[in-house]
């Protein structure tokens, strides 16, 4: 599997998800700087989490108009895959790859900790090695996570699958306790239509090695080489 | 000329900034302040002399990166 990672100014998780990409994969990530304008050829694209420009005017709004991400939208268009995790899912909201927008957390307060994560569907390149209904335990850390969009597109995203991981209690219980930001119907990740693009804000690259607590996310990095390698 | 941009949070769309802003007023004692909505305001300096075309390139701006059309309005002034 071959694969890119996309660094803006203030990305700051892109070495944690080339190493849980090369542990998966066995082959390091090309890293692009957000001023190219030219991709090699990959089948994975990913944008890492942090804080890119400074998450001014918007999150994520400034990278989402940066020279590289006209070619990242080409790309996806075309069915390769690509994954934003955090600042990343905030700048596929904010590029129009995916529907809504991250606001600030309900609670005002920058969150960091393990969030219960319910696998919505294994029907996905990016899930089938996941059981639908499974709990996994995946650490957050964002000040703006609170996914929104109006109701209209809330019942489109769930009534075509498009839902792939909601905040739940450890017993799998979508309560608003285990919601740590607010978001909507307790969204933490959407796909694109064609599935090819996912978003969420969770950090399964956090949760690959029994040292770092979890190795829940170590089967979305095993599942994408599966799908793409 | 100069363009004044207001970007606001749309009806509907939670603002706990905004709520914070009515508690911290609260607490300093001001009474009566049903609700607080908080935006931006943006400056432009433009080098386009002729207003139709300046508004029309503004409302591209907001359209394109000034505002989220999602959760967010926008009102253009157009000053000079």
């Amino acid at each position: 599997m071959k694969s890119a990672v996309i660094v803006f100014p203030g990305s700051n998780r892109e070495t944690d998800v080339a190493d849980a990409i090369e542990r998966a994969s066995g082959h390091r990530p090309i890293m692009v700087w957000h001023r190219d304008s030219e991709l090699p050829d990959v089948d994975l694209i990913v944008l890492p989490g942090g804080f890119s420009y400074g998450d001014y005017l918007r999150t994520g709004a400034i990278a989402a108009r940066a020279p590289i991400m006209q070619e990242v939208v080409r790309r996806a268009d075309r069915g390769t895959a690509v994954l934003g995790i955090c600042n990343g899912f905030q700048i596929l909201c904010e590029s129009g790859l995916l529907p809504g927008i991250l606001l600030r957390n309900a609670s005002l307060k920058f969150v960091c900790r393990y969030v219960g994560l319910k696998v919505e569907t294994s029907q996905s390149l990016f899930t089938h090695r996941y059981q639908a209904g499974e709990v996994l335990s995946v650490p957050v850390a964002h000040g703006d996570g609170n996914y929104f969009a109006d109701p209209a597109t809330l019942d489109r995203l769930e009534s075509e699958g498009r839902v792939a991981f909601r905040y739940c209690s450890m017993q799998g219980d979508l309560t608003p306790e285990a919601n740590p930001n607010g978001s909507a119907r307790n969204i933490a990740g959407i796909f694109n239509p064609t599935k090819n693009v996912l978003g969420l804000m969770p950090h399964p690259e956090n949760a690959t090695d029994e040292l770092l607590g979890s190795i829940s996310g170590k089967a979305l990095f095993d599942g994408l080489v599966d799908s793409l390698a | 000329m100069k363009a004044k941009v207001h970007v606001t949070l749309k009806t509907g769309v939670l603002d706990p900034q905004g709520k914070a802003i009515g508690h911290a007023l609260a607490s300093l004692g001001f009474q009566g302040v049903n609700d607080v909505r908080q935006g931006k305001y943006i400056e432009l300096e433009i080098a386009e002399t002729d207003r139709a075309k300046a508004e029309a390139a503004v409302r591209q701006m907001c359209e394109r990166l000034l505002a989220n059309t999602v959760i967010e309005n926008y009102a253009i002034e157009l000053v000079g």
